[in-house]
């Protein structure tokens, strides 16, 4: 189940895109919950998942849609407010849904992903695919009701969900250690009867081996996993965030990015493979990307009235809706 | 007011059946879930559980009668208070009503021996419903169950799930045989987990599927309305319309009988603020059947407020193959010319009621029922108020920021020049629901508020 040589690369891309995404919004754009630190967590596992499986995220998720493979253009305009955005400025920086590739939606509320992950799983169950669905999730959102009620009917129903967490060690700036009776969050799954796997973050060929064997397991009807992967996020919980303690120390950052950078771990690990001059290729062919995507956004219109009330139903404009009209 | 037992069916399917044996007799007490009867057919034999307390005014058929038909009146119920011995008139009410009621067109069928300023008005039926089309005496109950089970055969997508709904039939019986029918992968009990389950119906939705997602009282809701408000009510509009959420909520809501505070509350202010929900509050069995299958067939999350009061309320439902009514479209039950009351869900009952005590004083009211509490429907209240020039709000709910106060908003804002009154609002008190049976009454809206805000705008 370990990722050929083609995905490998691709796997790197969608690191890369990720990083540089998040580094063009830090340039341009005041405010976001940025993955920064994350990108093998998340690219591990979405590289396990097909296009037709469904991915939740949450309010740090800028990641999610990148490493699921979304087109780079309408994110970047969904989060400069634009109308071409993904969801048409309507949705923003946390509700980055991109429906074509299975992002079914991005909850910012903490908690909020689990049981929609696990009824899409459910209604994959039902009409008797073999979709998965996987949710991403924090570990603060662990401890939410949510956490429990979800994975315990998943569980008892065999839904094909994995639920991946991406440790970052703090929520906001609330430590783990301090917040949760059974710090090694993997643990937790032995209270619903399923496997729980502990998997480093910041290597992405291992995240995505965990999740690939989740996948399978999950394809074949035996039911969800847990999947804890140790990352770290460089920034601090929302961008520009003025965090008036030090609840991490400026070492513990510095050797997180010094020595635990995915983006720089993985891309040593294709350099020894020889994989130099492919890496170099990527980086710049996303640089690209990314600037274009920039381009994009910045000369999109901005959504206008009508489009203030046209997506609130789907099916009526009752008499109530006409007042849209009114202005 | 008496409550009419009828024959249940042990399916959707079952037609009669025979009833084995009585375990109470006339003049005992019952409360919810006490067994009352042993009822028989060919394949299954089935304990018939009170869900409505009272004492048994009569039995009408006698243990060992075959061949019963479902929806057969084979005993009556008395409520608290109520005396046995009037059972037999009051229970005969809604016959008469029925009768009236076919006989709407024809002044000569107008049965009331009035006083000369009694204006004549017979019960308005609902121009959806084509004429000539045959009636059945169904409850509210029955008529949820069968546009739940109806819509189940049709569309393959819709599934039930919720806390008793599968083995034990619904807490309150409204998913009655449909796990017989439908089998446990389309009626789905689950743990005690309202917060999860409103999520997975929700993504499952967004799934491709169409969920019921049952409640055993809203009142449960609370612990889910993150997800009705934050993930369903906003999926499609989030999204910019890429995603789209069909599932509806449903479950009793409102006050029930001596539950007190934590079980006695209409969340249909609640949830009819929120932009990308449709909140729909029927009264009656057709609406309750008509409006159920619009929710379940509705490309939007659809909040469906029932109440456990009326459950148990024998209407007249049309008999039609396939029963559907438009979302957002208020009904005219009562055609007056002095006096708008408007009213929803339980509160339309002690309107009509209120409207033909205010006959008998010579006060012409015009009863609307809104059905959908959002979308409003603005113009019907505008219209009638346009006709009238004063208008009453009866809600069972509190005052403060509820319908009556959007109603009220609405009168201001387009109806001002028509109001020869100023608009009143009956309520119930701001106050959490007391247990005592008093007090409760006490603050509870009924018919007799209702009359003395209507006379109070008439300036009578």
């Amino acid at each position: 189940m370990s990722l050929d040589s083609d995905r490998q690369l691709e796997a790197f891309r969608r690191m890369v895109r990720i990083r540089l995404f998040e580094e063009a919004l830090i340039a341009h754009n005041p405010v976001g919950h940025l993955s920064i630190g994350h990108e093998a967590a998340i690219v591990g596992a979405c590289m396990a998942l097909r296009d037709d499986d469904y991915v939740t995220g949450t309010h740090r998720s800028h990641g999610h849609p990148i490493g699921k493979g979304a087109e780079i253009g309408p994110l970047m305009a969904e989060i400069f407010g634009r109308r071409t955005g993904i969801c048409k400025g309507l949705g923003g920086s946390m509700h980055l849904t991109d429906a074509r590739m299975g992002l079914i939606c991005e909850s910012a509320i903490v908690g909020g992903g689990f049981p929609l992950a696990t009824g899409a799983g459910l209604s994959a169950q039902v009409r008797g695919t073999d979709q998965v669905s996987l949710c991403f999730f924090g570990d603060g959102a662990t401890n939410q009701g949510t956490f429990g009620e979800s994975i315990n009917m998943a569980a008892i129903w065999k839904l094909p969900v994995i639920y991946f967490c991406e440790n970052n060690g703090y929520a906001v700036t609330t430590p783990v250690a301090t917040s949760h009776g059974q710090p090694d969050i993997a643990r937790r799954a032995d209270g619903f009867g399923i496997p729980g796997v502990a998997v480093d973050g910041q290597d992405v060929e291992a995240v995505h081996a965990v999740v690939a064997q989740a996948v399978a397991r999950a394809r074949q009807g035996e039911g969800p996993t847990l999947i804890e992967a140790r990352t770290y996020r460089f920034d601090e919980h929302s961008n520009r965030l003025a965090i008036p303690i030090e609840y991490r120390s400026q070492d513990e950052i510095e050797y997180h990015r010094r020595e635990r950078d995915p983006v720089a771990l993985y891309r040593a690990v294709l350099c020894e493979r020889g994989r130099q001059q492919e890496c170099e290729a990527v980086e710049n062919e996303v640089r690209e990307t990314i600037d274009a995507a920039v381009a994009f956004a910045r000369e999109s219109p901005e959504p206008e009235w009508a489009d203030l009330w046209d997506n609130m139903y789907a099916s009526p404009p009752g008499p109530e809706h006409a007042r849209g009209d009114r202005k | 007011m008496a409550i009419e037992l009828k024959m249940p069916a042990l399916s959707p399917t079952m037609e009669e059946g025979t009833l084995a044996r009585w375990l109470v007799k006339e003049g005992d007490e019952v409360s919810s879930g006490d067994i009352l009867a042993e009822i028989e057919t060919d394949k299954a034999t089935m304990e018939f559980e009170a869900v409505d307390e009272g004492t048994v005014g009569k039995i009408v058929v006698p243990e060992g009668t075959e061949n019963v038909k479902v929806g057969t009146v084979i005993a009556v119920l008395a409520d608290e208070g109520e005396d046995v011995g009037d059972i037999e008139a009051s229970s005969a009410e809604p016959a008469d009503e029925g009768e009236e009621s076919s006989a709407a067109d024809d002044d000569e069928g107008a049965s009331a021996g009035p006083a000369p300023q009694r204006p004549r008005r017979e019960p308005r039926a609902d121009p959806e419903i084509p004429d000539g089309t045959n009636m059945a005496s169904v409850t509210v109950r029955e008529a949820l169950r069968d546009a739940m089970a109806e819509e189940m055969r049709r569309d393959e997508r819709v599934f039930v799930m919720g806390e008793e709904v599968a083995e034990y039939q619904g807490a309150y019986k409204v998913t009655q045989g449909l796990l017989e029918e439908f089998g446990p992968k389309r009626v789905i009990d689950t743990p005690i987990t309202e917060y999860g389950f409103a999520g997975i119906g929700t993504g499952a939705a967004m799934g491709g599927l169409r969920p019921i997602v049952e409640f055993m009282t809203f009142n449960f809701a609370m612990q889910a309305i993150d997800h009705i408000v934050n993930s369903a009510a906003k999926t499609n509009y989030m999204s910019g319309g890429q995603m789209r959420c069909p599932v509806v909520f449903r479950g009793p809501n409102g006050a029930a009988s001596r539950v007190a505070a934590q079980h006695s509350q209409n969340y249909g202010p609640w949830y009819a603020s929120v932009p990308g929900l449709i909140v729909i509050a029927p009264y009656d069995s057709s609406d309750a059947k008509g409006l159920l299958k619009a929710a379940i067939r509705s490309e939007d999350p659809v909040v469906f407020l029932e109440n456990e009061l009326v459950y148990g309320r024998t209407f007249e439902l049309p008999e039609l193959d396939d029963h559907v009514l438009p979302i957002g479209k208020a009904r005219i039950m009562r055609e007056g010319a002095d006096v708008t009351i408007v009213s929803y869900s339980i509160g339309v009952g002690f309107a009509l009621e209120a409207a033909e005590q205010l006959a008998d004083e010579g006060i012409d009211a015009e009863v609307i029922d809104l059905r959908t509490l959002r979308p409003l429907d603005r113009d019907a209240i505008l219209e009638s108020l346009a006709k009238t020039n004063r208008l009453v709000i009866a809600e069972e709910g509190w005052p403060t920021c509820s319908i009556a106060s959007e109603v009220i908003a609405i009168c201001m804002e387009d109806g001002f020049d028509h109001l020869d009154a100023p608009v009143l609002r009956v309520c119930n008190e701001d106050v959490p629901l007391p247990y005592a049976a008093n007090l409760e009454k006490l603050a509870l809206i009924d018919a007799e508020r209702i009359v003395e805000a209507a006379k109070k705008v008439c300036y009578v």
